[in-house]
């Protein structure tokens, strides 16, 4: 009783616009964040700690090639591919950017019919969703795999600065690692969807909390999240 | 009692994200053509500033429309937004406190291991 009384706040109906109401919001009692549940505030938490974490990685890989007095390899070459006898600069990663891309507007989509209560349309989005950033990273497996033959290494390559495969491998690789938990994550939702767990409010296996329509879009904020860091780490690694 | 009647009467606090579908293809289309603007970059090889200026700026107008439309950032009450958006700003200062040491090292390196190995 006690506890659904803390979600039903005895605020005004109407809320305060600008930043008067951000005021308003952080010094009113009980919660701050009106109109966002807290399992959705807390995924934004945990989404601005991540940031904090791909910050110090991109960080740490500017401040090695700023203070390193040996050239930086070209990306631009050193992730180019032969195809069909022309030479592509960058072509692996520009493909990669258009699948992410493309996964994460399914995702949105997906959310979209999830609160629509339309299950088949969810579930195969979902799933459409999961089959792109699975691609995503078989491309990056062949990608790595491809370097590593080349001879990059952590400590060392062939065309300059001995850092470039310790950042490559440490910022990649834990890029790739959150896309592949967000890939088993959607293949989860997708079964919940799928079975009518959101509908009927079956507990979860591993919180016991109530399925929800929510839940598709919480995770969605994560697998938007991902494309995001992608968005920067193109840039930064990729392009600079 | 009075909590039966305001949970009657009150609105819903937990509001959902009810758009039409054609704004996601609408954006998914200009994170295309965003995506093909940073590649175009590499391929047409600018140099210099004006690489750099379009790289971040490219960057930026992607991760703006994924933030604020994909994520919903746009409709959130603004509470929630600036607790969310402000404490980035602080890598920005971790980023210039960084620069100045990066080049601190690398004037070290020049001047003092002949080449900097």
């Amino acid at each position: 009783m006690n506890d659904t009384g803390a979600t039903q706040p005895h605020a005004a109906p109407t809320l305060e616009p600008g930043f008067k109401g951000i005021v308003k919001d952080w010094s009113s009692d009980q919660r701050s964040f009106k109109t966002a549940s807290w399992g959705k505030v807390m995924m934004w938490v945990f989404l601005l700690s991540d940031t904090f974490i791909f910050g110090c990685f991109l960080l740490s890989y500017m401040t090695a090639r700023m203070s390193t007095t040996v050239p930086w390899p070209n990306a631009s070459e050193v992730f180019a591919l032969e195809v069909f006898g022309m030479h592509m600069p960058l072509l692996l990663i520009a493909i990669m950017t258009f699948v992410l891309i493309t996964s994460s507007g399914t995702m949105a989509m997906a959310v979209n019919y999830a609160y629509r209560r339309d299950r088949k349309k969810t579930t195969a989005l979902i799933l459409v969703t999961a089959f792109f950033g699975a691609m995503f990273v078989g491309m990056q497996a062949f990608e790595w795999s491809k370097l590593i033959h080349e001879g990059v290494r952590p400590w060392g390559n062939p065309w300059g600065a001995e850092q470039f495969g310790a950042s490559f491998f440490m910022i990649t690789g834990f890029h790739g690692t959150h896309v592949s938990i967000g890939v088993i994550f959607l293949l989860i939702m997708a079964r919940k969807v799928w079975r009518g767990d959101l509908d009927n409010g079956k507990p979860g296996f591993l919180t016991g909390r109530k399925g929800r329509y929510e839940m598709v879009e919480i995770m969605g904020l994560y697998w938007h999240f991902v494309d995001l860091v992608w968005v920067f780490i193109f840039a930064f690694f990729y392009l600079w | 009692m009075d909590h039966a009647a305001t949970a009657n009467t009150a609105p819903p606090q937990e509001e959902h994200q009810e758009h039409p579908i054609k704004l996601y293809l609408t954006v998914w289309t200009w994170l295309f053509i965003l995506s093909v603007g940073s590649y175009m970059v590499d391929i047409l090889q600018f140099q210099g500033l004006l690489r750099w200026g379009l790289i971040i700026a490219l960057m930026l107008l992607k991760a703006g429309l994924i933030i604020a439309v994909f994520m919903h950032m746009a409709w959130e009450r603004l509470a929630l937004s600036y607790a969310i958006l402000v404490p980035p700003v602080l890598i920005l200062v971790f980023v210039a406190m960084m620069g100045i040491e990066a080049s601190y090292t690398e004037w070290m390196r020049v001047f003092f291991l002949s080449g900097g190995t």
